[in-house]
């Protein structure tokens, strides 16, 4: 066999007391596609922080085509050929400037470069990058016109921009719809077939098994196994999370679509939708929800499914259209009112919006579970401190927080126990309609079965709503699963969704 | 509430991996402990070592009356320095509030000596100037959407520009000459003179007892009522606070009211101890206010901005200029002191500590 593009070898990171990576090994070749699979602060993000040269590793080897590897700095990783894509697409793109702008921000950014680069000659070099990713649109727009999925694209030509020998993708389709991560991937199969090595960092299976060839996965800053095809995703799970799988998402799920759809038909609904026209020019569409029932509206990032959560949640206003409550007209002005009604909304991405950053005094569980309900807890406003730990101290119980006490801050939880957190905060006060924005964002398998499990055996005390992109997870967690694209509905039978999984 | 099996399972088997990631951590060491405990008391420390270092060199120093004129002299920057706090909290800053102090000054001083107000409408007189510059920051920033700083900078110059107008830019006393010609005849009177300079018991001068009045009820407010709460989530995360049905548009404004309010409040103050309406007072109040906030930051390691910090930084302010006068210091060395200890606090919040911040 050839030299790997890149060898790490027994590789270790230490912060303050928690060793975070312990001589963890891993190799990839051209062409190759490895999968880094881990739970929550399993020690993914720090080797490849590691890799890009974020961190320098306190002990261990590197090398890229056999020489030794030790980049100073992630522009030093990037000169040698280790380019890397992170998630986080606003961090690394700057939307005023033009999208020709945003694909040679490096070269730019380059103190070696000509100081001197007219508009023309910036559209010439940005074309061919732009290509690369079939990116067709007017360069010299600002990026900020661009889709989310496109915006992506551009950051991933930026990488590849230096031909690179090794591409590392963090979370690449955490925000693309299915037929946007397929384009993805396309692009991804043609950059193997040129010989890139590519690091891929992702929680959605669905993705491992299109592109994988090979999945290794860290577990308590261990590399535990190597799995070369046929990948058993399952066991690969099992292996990450460290124990058996409780819940077979696809059968349980499929069962209680067609459960539900007779159970519930009798009755007179308890949460519906009626003529609701989420834009000028979208279709508008009927909902039905059942008390008990838990409703998953799928469909892919951008298809307006935020929308109609923030419509129902008061936060925004629909164009048209009725909704009714218990047998009452809903029409909230504000998020403080639909509270006041006892209708939440967990948002997607939690740290926007749900979260307070570690300089906000109270930022800590029990503070951030108390945070809505101040109002009603403590009328003559001062906040008594045993009232809120109280409800922490419950909901850490409820929900399986894995923390130290209620006062622990929200920085110091991994991301799993951070979610967890922000939907103990709607349960804190009984809900009468509960509504989930992506409330398996950034959440590991063993978390999200824990979530699933506290969900449903609440479910029966409200409606609820979960606004997913992912079909798999819609099916593991919901009674009935709707289809919702560019701001509609549309109703599909439950055996086009499961073979739209199983596909 | 009972328990289905499978939930008990579940519990079992996280203990598992609970126990791994307590392994890979170890006990804060001695040194770890006295760095936090460093890092809160730092500032504090340095006051005490500064008091110590004076009054061993000047024994004047720690004079009753010496200690009370230092607080009287940081008691008007204190002040505005607390509204400046709350607006930072907020997330927003206040930069007019040097301003709207000076304005009020204006106001104070134009109602008594032209209009022959007597003391309590002069005082209602600032307060609702103070409530309209506080509206007029707050609704440009949440209706008009102008970012905060801009506004309020906008603010201090339409405020330090208006105050020169009633009076044709001079200071304005019994006897001044007004710009349509007219001679002023009103007069201060002495209830209105008390405000600045009546002490309490002989020893405490008033404006002393209204910032420490004012410093209890922020402190409260800010750190143990949902009111507080609610202004720091807005400065934290905006739209997680909206999203959790705070009303963060009414909010700020009131942040930016309250804080005109307390100018507005110190404006008066001045006006009562100088006992006229100066047009140069004020000038160099915005900076200092602003700087006792930010040295605030430093103190109990609170990395935030908090009322009880910047009252502190004023008082260290205060300490130092004074004891360094009284060791025969020139007058000329003070901003640039000022400045060595407002960066100095400054890089001591931001620099220590950071090790200890979760990497994750």
């Amino acid at each position: 066999m050839t030299v790997p593009v890149l060898t790490a070898r027994a590789v270790s990171k230490r912060f303050g007391p928690t060793l975070a990576l312990d001589r963890a090994d891993l190799s990839i070749h051209a062409g190759e596609v490895v999968a880094l699979m881990g739970a929550n602060g399993a020690g993914k993000s720090t080797l490849v922080k590691i890799l890009s040269g974020v961190y320098s590793p306190d002990d261990g080897e590197l090398s890229l085509r056999g020489q030794p590897f030790r980049p100073a700095s992630p522009q030093d990783a990037k000169r040698c050929g280790v380019a890397t894509v992170h998630q986080s697409i606003a961090d690394a793109v700057v939307p005023t400037l033009s999208i020709a702008d945003n694909l040679l921000l490096d070269r730019l950014c380059d103190p070696s470069s000509p100081w001197r680069a007219t508009p023309v000659a910036r559209l010439q070099a940005a074309a061919p990058l732009a290509e690369r990713v079939g990116l067709e649109v007017d360069l010299s727009a600002p990026l900020a016109s661009l889709s989310l999925a496109s915006q992506q694209l551009v950051t991933l030509a930026r990488a590849l921009a230096t031909r690179p020998a090794l591409l590392i993708l963090d979370e690449p389709t955490a925000s693309l719809s299915a037929p946007e991560a397929e384009r993805l991937f396309g692009l991804l199969d043609r950059l193997r077939a040129e010989g890139v090595a590519i690091l891929l960092v992702s929680h959605r299976l669905g993705d491992l098994r299109r592109i994988a060839g090979r999945v290794t996965i860290v577990r308590d800053g261990r590399v535990v196994a190597d799995l070369r095809a046929p990948i058993d995703f399952d066991a690969a799970v099992e292996t990450m999370i460290g124990r058996p799988l409780r819940i077979q998402a696809a059968d349980v799920g499929a069962a209680a679509v067609s459960d539900s759809a007779s159970a519930f038909a009798a009755q007179v609904p308890y949460f519906s939708v009626r003529d609701l026209q989420l834009t000028s020019g979208s279709i508008p569409f009927d909902l039905d929800v059942q008390r008990g029932e838990i409703v998953a509206i799928a469909g892919p990032v951008g298809g307006g499914k935020s929308r109609f959560a923030r419509a129902i949640f008061g936060a925004t206003h629909a164009t048209s259209g009725a909704m009714t409550l218990d047998g009452k007209s809903w029409r909230p002005r504000s998020p403080a009112d639909a509270i006041r009604a006892g209708v939440f909304l967990a948002g997607e991405d939690r740290w926007r919006s749900s979260l307070f950053p570690d300089s906000v005094p109270f930022a800590s569980i029990a503070g951030t579970l108390s945070f809505p309900f101040l109002s009603h807890w403590f009328k003559h406003g001062r906040v008594h401190r045993a009232r809120e730990q109280r409800a922490a101290t419950e909901a850490i119980e409820r929900f399986g927080i894995r923390c130290t006490g209620p006062d622990d801050r929200l920085t110091r939880l991994s991301g799993g126990n951070q979610q967890k957190v922000v939907l103990a905060r709607w349960h804190a006060q009984p809900a009468r309609l509960l509504l989930l924005d992506e409330p398996f964002q950034g959440v590991d398998a063993g978390a999200r079965a824990d979530i699933v499990d506290t969900l449903r055996r609440h479910a029966p005390e409200r409606a609820t709503l979960v606004f997913v992109s992912d079909l798999e997870e819609a099916l593991e967690i919901a009674d009935r699963v709707v289809r919702f694209d560019r701001a509609t509905l549309d109703h599909v039978s439950p055996s086009d969704l499961t073979s739209y999984v199983h596909s | 509430m009972k328990t289905s099996p499978s939930v008990t399972s579940d519990v079992a088997s996280e203990g598992v991996p609970a126990s791994h990631e307590s392994a890979g951590r170890i006990r804060p060491s001695w040194l770890q402990r006295l760095r936090v405990q460093l890092e809160r008391t730092g500032m504090l420390l340095v006051l005490a070592l500064l008091v110590i270092v004076f009054a061993v060199n000047q024994p004047a120093f720690l004079n009753i009356d010496n200690l009370f004129s230092i607080l009287q002299a940081v008691s008007i920057v204190a002040l505005l320095g607390i509204g400046v706090t709350v607006t930072l909290a907020a997330g927003g800053f206040d930069l007019s509030v040097g301003s709207l102090a000076a304005s009020a000054q204006m106001a104070a001083s134009y109602v008594l000596i032209v209009w022959h107000g007597n003391a309590l409408e002069a005082v209602a007189a600032c307060l609702v100037l103070g409530i309209a510059a506080g509206l007029f920051n707050g609704l440009l920033i949440t209706r008009l959407r102008v970012p905060d700083q801009l506004a309020t900078l906008g603010t201090l110059f339409l405020l330090a520009g208006l105050q020169l107008i009633p009076t044709g830019g001079r200071s304005l006393a019994t006897g001044t000459i007004l710009p349509d010609g007219t001679e002023t005849t009103g007069v201060f009177p002495d209830a209105f003179l008390a405000l600045g300079r009546l002490r309490l018991f002989d020893v405490v001068p008033l404006p002393v007892v209204v910032l420490l009045v004012l410093t209890v009820v922020a402190c409260v407010v800010m750190e143990t009522t949902r009111w507080g709460r609610v202004i720091y989530a807005i400065g934290g995360n905006e739209t997680a606070a909206r999203l959790a049905g705070a009303p963060t548009a009414r909010y700020r404004v009131a942040a930016y009211v309250a804080s005109g309010v307390i100018a507005s409040l110190g404006g008066v103050l001045i006006a009562a101890r100088v006992g006229r309406g100066d047009v140069s007072a004020g000038h160099s109040m915005l900076l200092d206010a602003v700087a006792s906030a930010l040295v605030g930051y430093a103190v109990w390691g609170a990395k935030r901005p908090n009322v009880f910090g910047t009252v502190v930084g004023a008082v260290f302010v205060g300490v130092l200029l004074n004891g360094l006068t009284m060791l025969n210091a020139p007058y000329y060395m003070q901003d640039f002191i000022k400045g060595v200890l407002l960066v100095g606090a400054l890089a001591f919040t931001f620099s220590v500590g950071r090790g200890t911040e979760s990497h994750a």
